[in-house]
């Protein structure tokens, strides 16, 4: 996203005052104002109110917030629970992108085979659980993959591969893994797509080119299809980590967390400790909740920041690679 | 003259060979492809064909895709008793009035970025950009609280306000560089006969935007429909509120035994999406895929 290229109209001369500019404007300010509300009071100020939040003690959005400056991250950062949800989401996060980003790359290539006539069906058909609800294909997914009838586990137990039927999501052991294979099923259509347009933009001719020069398929993935899609691949890997990362409607209910919190990633942590409270027995922590989303959001950006310098440094690499092909095209 | 006929049926020799080799490759990729495929729509056939059978058969005969009697009784019952038909109704009108109020932000948004110069143009892109990588669940307590002091908890409007508030930046984008890219002769035209900044924007080229349109729509259609998160922590106070996602939620706990009364009421929450989606699937498709292009 650092490489936006909007198209820039005609510089007009700078000759009037920025008043005179402005008032020139008035028209364009107009038509950015709706678009800028509703950005400014639902995603840039509630990164400013959560951090405000997060220095009160606060058990309802009914009773008073009770100052007590940075007493809320302090006890965060050793709350044990806090580090199991961060752990896992970060778990979550490096099991699921690998395996998404290099399963949606296969099947990527593989579509873009002209040769292949039913591509457009079969990218239809792994793009089909995009679009649907998540908090409702969490449920059904629960079903289908439930130890009691769940057919999954039937078909297994048939064909003799299981003895015994899996607990996909009734595992300790395996929840938050089953939790990601789901995911993984869910969302793998979007990074297919990203690959398939970063596939589309190198040329045809390319390959052809070395072909004649009798190159294998071997040979035009590793010399041709990698470097071209670099550039591509820093972009697509930070959209979709950070994507990754918002796992609320599948984890809640897949597992809801469990069991005994085994599953519970960071998004189910701080609904559970703001808003969750109606069936435990603690109160809601308001400012605690947002003091634990600080260090979370803080964390992400940090991730999300050093990937764009990547981003940088490809983009880099691309440039003086085209530059190459352009002298080759011309010699 | 024979050489040279024996040479040209040589070549079409050549190019049979490949032709040949492309319809091997063609095969065995779609003989690799279809069972893997498969098994990314089997949830849904089980979905759909679970609603169509009784609970005993579901536990029975378990893994038989198709139901030995058909039955429609799962759907009326989802659909009446466990209120389906009230999140339905809530589900759309919560999708039509965010996707209005996208749609109209972003054009406009998108007109003066993608077609004008003005000072401090460079200070709303950077804002937009600085936006994309924030996790939601971040953010969700301020929101809440936010609608709460607008006086909006425990209304659809509110739900509406909420989910039209996300950035949408690719939205943006896309209406700008669409925008950006039509010829100034257009207005220019429309000037000269005395048309205002409004009128060439809602009669002129607002209508030529069409496909990006049809794209945003789209979207922010299915955005609106599978959202979650939102939903459920503003319609906490107000159950009949709910929409398709929280609801099924709600009552997943009551009716957990009743897995085809279950199945009928997520086949009526996701067969529409899915239907809509298939309708308009290139426009869907392109609206992804400019994510990256950006």
């Amino acid at each position: 996203m650092t490489t936006i290229q909007m198209p820039l109209p005609k510089p007009i001369q700078h000759t009037r005052s920025l008043r005179q500019r402005i008032a020139d404007n008035r028209w364009v300010y107009l038509f950015m104002l709706p678009s800028l509300v509703l950005t400014l009071m639902f995603t840039l100020y509630p990164i400013f109110a959560s951090f405000y939040y997060s220095l009160f003690q606060w058990s309802g959005f009914t009773s008073a917030p009770h100052y007590i400056g940075t007493l809320n991250f302090s006890e965060v950062i050793v709350d044990k629970q806090f580090y199991n949800a961060f752990k896992n989401s970060f778990i979550f996060m490096f099991c699921s992108v690998p395996i998404k980003l290099s399963l949606a790359l296969v099947i990527a290539i593989v579509l873009n085979d002209r040769a292949l006539r039913l591509a457009p069906i079969f990218r239809t058909m792994f793009f089909v659980p995009v679009v649907t609800t998540t908090a409702i294909v969490g449920i059904v997914m629960t079903f289908i993959m439930s130890p009691f009838n769940g057919p999954i586990n039937m078909i297994m137990l048939d064909l003799g591969v299981l003895a015994r039927p899996i607990d996909f999501f009734g595992d300790p052991k395996l929840a938050l893994y089953s939790v990601v294979g789901v995911e993984i099923w869910k969302w793998l259509g979007i990074p297919m797509i990203y690959w398939l347009a970063a596939l589309q933009t190198i040329p045809a001719s390319l390959y052809e080119a070395a072909e004649v020069d009798g190159a294998n398929w071997r040979h035009k993935f590793a010399y041709i299809t990698v470097p071209l899609l670099k550039p591509f691949a820093v972009i697509i890997v930070l959209i979709t980590a950070v994507g990754t990362l918002n796992v609320f409607a599948l984890a809640m209910t897949l597992t809801g967390g469990g069991p005994y919190f085994a599953s519970e990633v960071m998004e189910v942590y701080i609904y559970r400790t703001a808003f969750g409270a109606a069936n435990s027995l603690t109160l809601p922590r308001i400012g605690y909740a947002c003091a634990a989303a600080v260090y979370f959001g803080l964390s992400v950006m940090v991730m999300a920041t050093l990937q764009l310098f990547g981003a940088r440094w490809a983009n880099k690499e691309r440039a003086g690679l085209s530059a190459a092909e352009t002298t080759a095209g011309g010699a | 003259m024979a050489a040279k006929a024996k040479r040209l049926s040589n070549e079409e020799h050549q190019r049979r060979l490949a032709i040949r080799a492309t319809r091997l490759r063609e095969i065995v990729t779609t003989i690799i492809l279809t069972p893997l495929a498969l098994i990314w729509v089997y949830p849904f056939l089980w979905m759909v064909s679970a609603a169509m059978k009784t609970n005993n058969e579901i536990f029975r005969a378990g893994t038989n895709l198709l139901p030995t009697e058909p039955t429609f009784e799962n759907f009326q019952r989802a659909w009446v008793q466990a209120n389906m038909s009230q999140y339905f109704l809530n589900t759309v009108a919560i999708a039509a009035g965010s996707v209005f109020i996208v749609v109209a932000t972003t054009s406009m948004m998108g007109y003066v970025l993608g077609r004008y110069r003005f000072p401090g143009r460079r200070i709303v892109i950077g804002i937009f950009v600085a936006t994309v990588f924030l996790p939601k669940g971040y953010t969700i307590i301020p929101i809440f609280e936010l609608i709460g002091n607008l006086g909006l908890d425990g209304t659809l409007f509110g739900v509406i306000l909420a989910q039209s508030g996300g950035a949408h930046v690719i939205f943006i984008l896309l209406f700008a560089g669409y925008f950006g890219q039509m010829p100034k002769e257009l207005e220019e035209a429309a000037i000269v006969d005395g048309a205002g900044f409004l009128r060439v924007f809602f009669q002129i080229l607002l209508p030529l935007a069409k496909p990006v349109m049809a794209t945003v729509v789209i979207m922010q259609l299915i955005a609106s429909w599978n959202d979650f998160l939102l939903p459920l922590v503003l319609t906490l106070p107000r159950p009949e509120l709910r929409t398709l996602s929280v609801g099924m939620f709600a009552f997943r706990g009551e009716y957990f035994t009743d897995w085809s009364g279950m199945a009928a009421a997520a086949t009526i929450a996701i067969v529409p999406i899915i239907i809509v989606f298939l309708a308009m699937q290139r426009y869907f498709i392109e609206g992804i895929a400019g994510a990256v292009k950006s």
